[in-house]
């Protein structure tokens, strides 16, 4: 134990006078345990709000009826199973737009709510009158209040709309209230959209209510955790390369570490420290930095998470309408896991030093053996690259999928990161062979021995810029291809919403007397479930307006004539890729009493989109959701004349419009959805970038303390300070900008990855595959800032050194 | 063995047949072949011999630095060579000061640690002794320096303390003064030679001087891999 605890002490004091290598060491454990804690806390919070928001109503064990078609189904439905004997209690689910955010209406009754359900106990709590009687009440989290605007006077928002309390258990971004209230908020009277079933009765289901409903077991992942798996697996996966970039720091630095320590090391164990005390004392070392380390960077990634958190949630609403709680809630699981992260990664970086350590022959060995063995290791680890690259790309192409796809970034991505330092010594011996002057020919062979020091930073940098190039690119690609895409969509010159269809039909009379109005085209909606998947379906005209503009991904022959004859539909490329369907495949809509039965006849992309979409004739349309509002509609005017319609719209029309738009500021609001859409991708490609730049500049300042050693010879022999720390810098925007050049196909690589692969699986859609030379050129110019930014600092120190300081290299040499 | 040996009282120290090969580019390089060595209790003897003879590996071997190809190391009768490493430590520990010619010092660590590291770990820590050593080595102003910040005849210095605060039974020192001017060489080694007197220790030196070697009880010559000479130098039997 006091071998232990001296041994400890001696190891401990070395960080006192290497105070950047421990910075660096802690920072890097640090900043990997953050980004990684982060991320599953913003993950785990989503998940929290998904699961709330299905536990409200349901109760997380009990089973409930749902429409067998999907959608909604009517009251009456419901009466005649509790005169059955059912116990059962009725829940109308909708959503309505408010502060161009997603608010769900949650209808409940809350006498018949069952015992398991959350909101259970809500009558006794608040008082049932409340509740009931009116104008009754609404209720909703204090955060959702604060969101939308609710507290005090919402007069404003229609008559059906009621006073709102506060209620802390209210799932995020949702309003409870009482489902006669809600029926008549969402405008679906004496519809339902889900029964709670406490117990059933005696009379078998189908004996009361026939074919129309069915039974849902309690336990199944709700839609928002089905949908939005693989955008947490996205944010999953970005952590882990930012965790991996964070382990590079860590890893240079224990190396770093371990050979500044040889001495030590060796000294300890020649007077009397056994190997396995040694060890120990190493391990404890370990254990107290990780503790620190670790417990720093949970607080980081609570900081950042929260920090995030406004971004994850905006993405995830203009993605999949999931409401997720602004407000950050942690569980104690995960404290651990965090930490137990650290400790992983700690150990990863650390354990070949320790079974180095436990090895290590007291008596030096020597350097040439070094030497081969360091050639040896190159080789094998460019031979491990190889196999990873070559593993990966075996996986996808015999698994195919999601997860594959990221497989094969990942794998592609280590792969090429650690052939990196064996391409570059490769490069080096052979600038080696063409140097003839002195001084570039140790400039030469002198870079190839300070490869081993600095490849892990090189390889991070190389990591982080192949994610920006990748990410970006992806970004930039979508920027593109929905901005040319929003502009094909949006033709019509003026959309409106009317307050509701007798409204529309006097507006729609009024326009027919316009003579500047070209056209009135009906964009009718309503919402329905297709094989358990939510999607929307489109009433429209086939006008030439959309025959000459409606962007379409592929169609069949006169494909708008037969969408005309009613039996046609076209399908979103989100609904054909989930569903499987294809050009002249039959596909079945739920309606209001039947199904309607139609052909697929064209497939159009819809972007961002979380929801699958289809469109339909605006006639089949009305004979098939006879209850459905017809209130939407986009008009045609000469665009001249389009602002004086706008403006006398407004006022004669006025109090029948719910809304009303020019096509300006629907295509402003659906490119600030694009944005939200990849805020979080956005600023984590950002930090990871950071992390990749600290990397370097750690890496180079503590190695600038070893590289004294081969300096100092070369200063000996009359090269000036100044001008071997120019040499220095010369030295490392030289590695910085191939580094970048290796960064570039693979990132370009990974960006293919993400629009062929990933965001195919991921959203649904296929974008077209761009590339951005300027970007390049971006991320070229980033890694030599950060280089120089990296190589200034020690250079300058260098240029500093006293002849004193560089002399005492030679008096320790012994 | 013969009774005569058994009677007679066995020597503190004892080297028998000692091998030692490294490897090379050339293929292995049989360094030691065959050394035999004994020293008594309290006695002290140089080594002396060509750079590259292999003085410095015979040193760490029986220093318990490093494993004999064949042949045995006895330490006060007990066969250290054949311990397993961590009794090996022990036995370094506890019983054998060491001074290098290079990498004697914790670079982390000041002198005052330097000093008190041996005798800590392996408990032996005499807080009056330790002191003596300090202010007879002349180190009490240099305590709280760090290694790089001592000259070499510091340094040295401060392996002899360090090694001696455990009262060890064995000294080892390769070349202990070989950086250090003829004055301060003489000065330090006097001082060693002093103390390890005082403790009773057995003392082992390598050496390349024949000055600094008279000054020990008996010299060793390694050449070609064994001892070739083993004795009191004529010149100083002469003084006798
Ligand atoms: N780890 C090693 N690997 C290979 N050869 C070694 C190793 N250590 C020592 N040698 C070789 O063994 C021989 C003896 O080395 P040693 O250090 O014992 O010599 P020495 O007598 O102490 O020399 P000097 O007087 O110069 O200190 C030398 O030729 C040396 O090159
Ligand atoms: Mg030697």
């Amino acid at each position: 134990m006091k071998q232990a605890f001296w041994t400890l002490f001696a190891l401990l004091a070395h960080w006192r006078r290497h105070r950047l290598n421990l910075a660096a060491l802690l920072a890097g454990l640090s900043i990997a345990t953050a980004l990684w804690s982060g991320v599953q806390a913003l993950n785990a919070n989503a998940r929290k709000s998904y699961a709330d928001a299905a536990a409200a109503v349901n109760g997380a064990d009990t089973r409930a009826l749902v429409s067998r078609q999907g959608g909604l189904f009517p009251q009456s439905d419901y009466v005649r199973l509790r005169r059955a004997g059912w116990k059962v209690s009725p829940v109308l689910e909708g959503t309505i737009r408010l502060k161009d955010k997603t608010l769900r209406i949650i209808g409940i009754e809350p006498l018949t709510l069952p015992r398991g359900a959350r909101l259970s106990g809500l009558g006794e709590k608040i008082g049932l009158e409340k509740f009931i009687t009116s104008p009754g009440a609404g209720f909703a989290a204090p955060e959702t209040l604060d969101t939308f605007g609710l507290r005090g006077a919402v007069a404003s928002l229609g008559q059906a709309f009621p006073p709102v309390e506060v209620l802390s258990q209210a799932p995020p971004d949702a309003l409870i209230m009482d489902v006669g209230l809600a029926q008549k908020l969402l405008d679906r009277h004496d519809q339902l959209s889900r029964l709670i079933v406490e117990s059933e009765g005696e009379a078998p289901l189908s004996d009361v209510v026939g074919q129309t409903l069915r039974l849902v077991e309690p336990n199944q992942d709700s839609d928002l955790a089905r949908l939005t798996d693989s955008f947490h697996l996205n944010l999953t996966a970005f952590a882990l390369l930012s965790f991996l970039v964070g382990l590079f720091i860590v890893h240079a630095s224990f190396g770093l570490a371990f050979e500044q320590r040889l001495t030590i090391i060796r000294t300890v164990r020649a007077v009397g420290v056994s190997a396995r005390t040694l060890v120990a004392a190493m391990c404890m070392e370990l254990f107290a930095l990780t503790l620190l380390a670790g417990g720093g960077g949970l607080l980081l990634g609570y900081w950042m998470a929260q920090a995030l958190l406004p971004n994850v949630a905006a993405s995830l609403d203009s993605l999949y309408g999931a409401a997720v709680s602004t407000r950050l809630s942690l569980e104690p699981g995960w404290i651990l896991s965090g930490m137990l992260m650290a400790f992983a990664g700690a150990i990863s970086s650390a354990w070949s030093g320790l079974i180095r350590a436990f090895r290590l022959p007291i008596l030096r060995t020597q350097p040439q053996a070094w030497r081969e063995a360091h050639r040896h290791y190159l080789r094998r680890q460019g031979l491990l690259g190889a196999t990873v690259f070559a593993a990966a790309l075996a996986f996808w192409f015999f698994g195919g999928g999601y997860t594959a796809g990221f497989a094969l970034i990942g794998g592609a991505s280590l792969g090429v990161a650690l052939i990196l330092p064996v391409a570059m010594d490769s490069a080096l011996r052979l600038g080696g062979r063409f140097a003839n002057r002195p001084l570039t020919q140790w400039f030469w062979a002198d870079s190839r021995q300070q490869l081993p020091g600095l490849s892990l930073a090189l390889m991070s940098l190389l990591l982080a810029l192949a994610a920006n190039i990748g990410v970006g690119g992806m970004v930039e690609g979508f920027r593109l291809t929905f901005t040319q895409w929003l502009n094909e969509r949006l033709i019509a010159e003026v959309y409106f919403e009317a307050k509701d269809d007798l409204a529309a039909r006097r507006i729609e009379q009024w326009l027919g007397r316009r003579a500047e109005v070209e056209a009135i085209l009906p964009t009718w909606r309503t919402k329905t479930e297709i094989g358990h998947w939510p999607a929307e379906v489109f009433g429209l005209r086939a006008h030439p307006t959309y025959r000459e503009h409606f962007p379409l991904l592929s169609q069949s022959e006169e494909a708008w004539d037969r969408l005309t004859r009613g039996d046609a539909a076209l399908i979103s490329e989100q609904l054909a890729r989930r569903l499987k369907l294809g050009l002249g495949d039959a596909i079945e809509i739920p309606a209001q009493d039947a199904t309607l039965r139609a052909i697929v006849v064209g497939i159009y992309p819809d972007y961002g989109n979380p929801i699958g979409q289809l469109r339909v004739d605006a006639d089949a349309f009305k004979r098939h959701w006879p209850l459905a509002p017809r209130t939407n509609y986009s008009i045609r005017v000469a665009p001249r004349k389009t602002e004086a319609l706008i403006r006398d719209l407004q006022e004669e029309m006025g109090p029948s419009l719910a809304r009303l738009a020019n096509r300006a500021y629907v295509k402003e609001l659906s490119l600030s959805i694009f944005e939200r859409t990849f805020a979080v991708t956005g600023a984590l490609n950002t930090l990871t970038l950071i992390v990749a730049a600290i990397a370097l500049f750690f890496s180079l300042l503590t190695l600038n303390e070893m590289r004294l050693m081969q300096l100092a010879p070369v200063w000996a022999l009359g090269v000036s300070s100044p001008r071997l720390a120019v040499v220095e810098l010369v030295r490392t925007l030289i590695f910085a900008a191939t580094t970048a050049l290796w960064a570039l196909p693979l990132g370009l690589f990974m960006s293919w990855c993400l629009v062929a692969i990933v965001n195919v699986e991921a959203f649904g859609w296929r974008l077209p595959f761009h590339v951005f030379p300027g970007q390049w050129a971006q991320a070229f110019v980033i890694a030599l800032l950060v280089a120089l930014a990296a190589a200034l600092v020690p250079a300058i120190r260098l240029a500093r050194k006293t002849p004193a300081e560089l002399l005492r290299v030679f008096a320790n040499e012994g | 063995m013969t009774p005569s040996a058994l009677s007679s009282p066995q020597p503190f120290l004892r080297v028998v047949g000692l091998r030692k090969t490294y490897p090379s580019p050339q293929g292995a390089l049989e360094i030691l072949k065959g050394v035999e060595l004994t020293l008594e209790a309290g006695a002290s003897v140089a080594l002396m011999g060509e750079s590259g003879s292999g003085k410095s590996t015979l040193l760490h071997l029986v220093g318990c630095l490093d494993r004999p190809d064949s042949g045995e190391i006895w330490l006060d009768g007990t066969l250290v060579s054949a311990l397993p490493e961590t009794e090996q430590a022990t036995v370094r520990q506890r019983a054998i000061g060491v001074v290098f010619q290079q990498f004697n010092l914790i670079p982390s660590l000041d002198v005052r640690d330097n000093l008190a590291f041996q005798a800590r770990i392996s408990d032996r820590l005499e807080a009056s002794w330790l002191d003596e050593l300090t202010e007879r080595l002349g180190l009490s102003s240099l305590l709280s320096r760090y290694p790089e910040q001592l000259s070499g005849g510091q340094q040295q210095r401060v392996a002899i303390g360090r090694a001696l605060a455990v009262r060890p039974r064995l000294l080892l020192a390769d070349e202990p003064t070989g950086n250090l001017d003829e004055a301060t060489g003489d000065a330090v080694l006097n001082l060693a030679l002093e103390l390890v007197a005082e403790t009773g220790c057995s003392f082992m030196m390598v050496t390349h001087s024949a000055r600094l070697a008279a000054k020990l009880g008996r010299q060793a010559l390694l050449s070609s891999g064994t001892i070739v000479e083993d004795g009191v130098w004529p010149g100083r039997r002469g003084e006798r």
